[in-house]
């Protein structure tokens, strides 16, 4: 292991993240806090209580996953793309360093940037509702497999994409219809039967309900099946990963 | 001596069918300066990519260090810095991260000395809290070298340095090199300029449509190749080529005032005395007389030219 080349690109990806904070750290904040006094105090005080919690508690975990999940595919796919963009990547393949130590660099910092960014918002929701959480380890868990799994996916993006449009596709117009209709801000119970059934499809139902069940004990899914799909979906990437890495695919010609 | 680059039967085609190396054969040696000529799209940038783990091979095999570049890659690119052709730089670092993250990346610890000391030997401390946009043209390309050497490699690639520069730039490139020559590192550059080649390399490898044609010292190679020219100004001009000139290979120049005689190699050269006998026995007297060596240019064009 060159864990020197780990470091250097770790710490190389953070200090990006230190340059740019208010792009990085702050606008998630102000986004997230406009959710709380949009959702959580205005239309949420008219709204009734979600299984025994409060309306602006019970989406501070689907809100909190919203932020993970952009925040890590963005940051994933633009640590990668931006050295392929410039042609600094050169640098980067004739290095002695193995295609899983760039990985562990890049996606490593990628999901660290994402874990504060979600801790930073839990903090802030703390300001406007109350919370609670029954499950701390597991909450820890289900926040960590989230943001390594999509950083994951934001690196494959990040190899994939040939320009920025192609970048900006998932984060911009798959994510957030994903993570809306995932139960962020309703309990799917609440759909008429055939869109439960629908929601079933949408990967992001198992990390919202997951996480909100280690903060409150309700859930749309069993948590264990929650884990599970998080399990698969990291499986998933890993597989693509590591054929990428097999074929030189947009990296290596 | 082993040499330190091994290049065997070195094959390469693209995914599109292009076939940019058909088998390549080349040994680098410990020290010297290789200079691969060839235009573009000849296989220059390939062959240094393959080497330096940029681009997968098809077939042959590359050992750097006694280590095969694919198998061992942790082993020869360690002991390998490239320089790119592209100014290919993070806008937004500046001179002293980035040249401290090209090290870290080769996985030596941190040496803050031993940066410092590449970036004075390549004029640069002063510009280490620069960011990279900042720079001039020339300063990015001290960078990237800069990077390239930060964990102290002991070959140096450079895909063309020179291109696109201005002259004193290209003077102060060729000052570059020949420092890390004195340092022992292995240089070896590609290029399109003949005069660059022929300036600072021990050795040249003419390279053209994916096939090295030749590599060879580079004295010797002009001595080999280089034809010499011998241009005698005549005291009067001529009307016809005198007799008993023909055995050599002599011409009149168009206006008869100079006969110019070609000659290639110390075979011929020693003919030049019997020829200056002749003239004077024959009663032609000339008022000067000037010799002229082909270049590498000449050289390559008619290496070249012979297999297009």
């Amino acid at each position: 292991m060159n864990f020197e080349a780990i470091k250097s690109i770790y710490l190389f990806e953070m200090a990006r993240m230190r340059r740019t904070l208010l792009q990085s750290v702050v606008s998630p904040v102000i986004t997230t806090s406009l959710y709380f006094i949009v959702f959580g105090t205005a239309i949420g005080s008219r709204i009734q209580e979600v299984d025994g919690v409060s309306y602006g508690s019970f989406i501070t975990p689907g809100l909190i996953m919203l932020t993970l999940l952009t925040q890590c595919i963005s940051n994933g796919s633009i640590g990668i793309y931006f050295p392929k963009f410039t042609g600094t990547i050169y640098e980067i393949l004739s290095a002695p360093i193995a295609m899983t130590e760039i990985l562990i660099g890049y996606v490593g910092a990628a999901a660290s940037k994402g874990l504060i960014i979600g801790l930073i918002i839990l903090a802030t929701a703390s300001f406007f509702v109350d919370i609670s959480i029954a499950h701390p380890f597991m909450m820890v868990v289900f926040l960590v497999l989230t943001a390594i799994t999509f950083s994951l996916a934001g690196f494959i993006i990040g190899i994939w994409a040939k320009n920025f449009e192609q970048l900006n596709i998932v984060p911009m117009l798959v994510v957030p219809p994903l993570t809306f209709l995932g139960g962020s801000f309703y309990s799917i119970d609440m759909l008429p039967p055939f869109w439960q059934a629908v929601s079933h499809f949408n990967p992001v139902l198992y990390l919202v309900s997951g996480f909100r069940w280690s903060f409150y004990e309700i859930a749309d899914v069993n948590p264990l099946i929650s884990l599970a799909m998080i399990g698969l979906f990291l499986a998933l990437c890993l597989s693509l990963v590591a054929w990428i890495f097999r074929t030189g695919y947009r990296l290596r010609s | 001596m082993t040499p330190i680059v091994s290049i065997r039967n070195l094959t390469k085609t693209y995914g599109n069918g292009f076939q940019a190396l058909k088998g390549v054969d080349l040994e680098i040696k410990r020290g010297e300066i290789l200079a691969l000529l060839g235009p573009n799209g000849a296989g220059k940038t390939t062959l240094i990519s393959i080497v330096c783990g940029l681009v997968n091979p098809s077939g042959g095999q590359v050992l750097v260090g006694g280590h095969d570049v694919v198998r061992e890659f942790r082993k020869t690119r360690a002991l390998i810095g490239l320089v790119p052709q592209e100014l290919t730089t993070d806008q937004f670092e500046t001179v002293w991260n980035t040249v401290t993250f090209s090290r870290g990346l080769h996985g030596k610890p941190a040496n803050p000395a031993r940066i410092e000391s590449i970036l004075k030997d390549l004029s640069l401390l002063d510009k280490r809290d620069s960011m990279l946009r900042e720079l001039s043209g020339g300063m990015k390309r001290r960078v990237l070298i800069a990077k390239a050497l930060a964990h102290e490699p002991e070959i140096l690639f450079l895909d063309e340095p020179t291109a696109g520069v201005d002259v004193t730039l290209r003077r102060d490139m060729w000052q570059v090199v020949e420092r890390l020559r004195k340092t022992g590192v292995t240089v070896i550059l590609t290029t399109h300029y003949i005069e660059e080649a022929e300036e600072i390399a021990d050795r040249v490898g003419v390279i053209n449509g994916g096939e090295l044609l030749l590599v060879e010292n580079k004295a010797a190679l002009m001595k080999k190749l280089g034809r010499k020219e011998l241009r005698l100004e005549l005291a009067e001009p001529l009307g016809a080529l005198p007799s008993g000139l023909d055995s050599y290979h002599v011409t009149l120049a168009e206006d008869g005032g100079a006969l110019i005689y070609e000659y290639q190699g110390e075979a011929e050269q020693g003919r030049i005395a019997t020829l200056l006998g002749s003239l004077a026995a024959q009663g032609i007297e000339f008022r000067d007389l000037s010799t002229r060596q082909s270049s590498l240019e000449d050289i390559f064009v008619e290496l070249v030219g012979q297999r297009s």
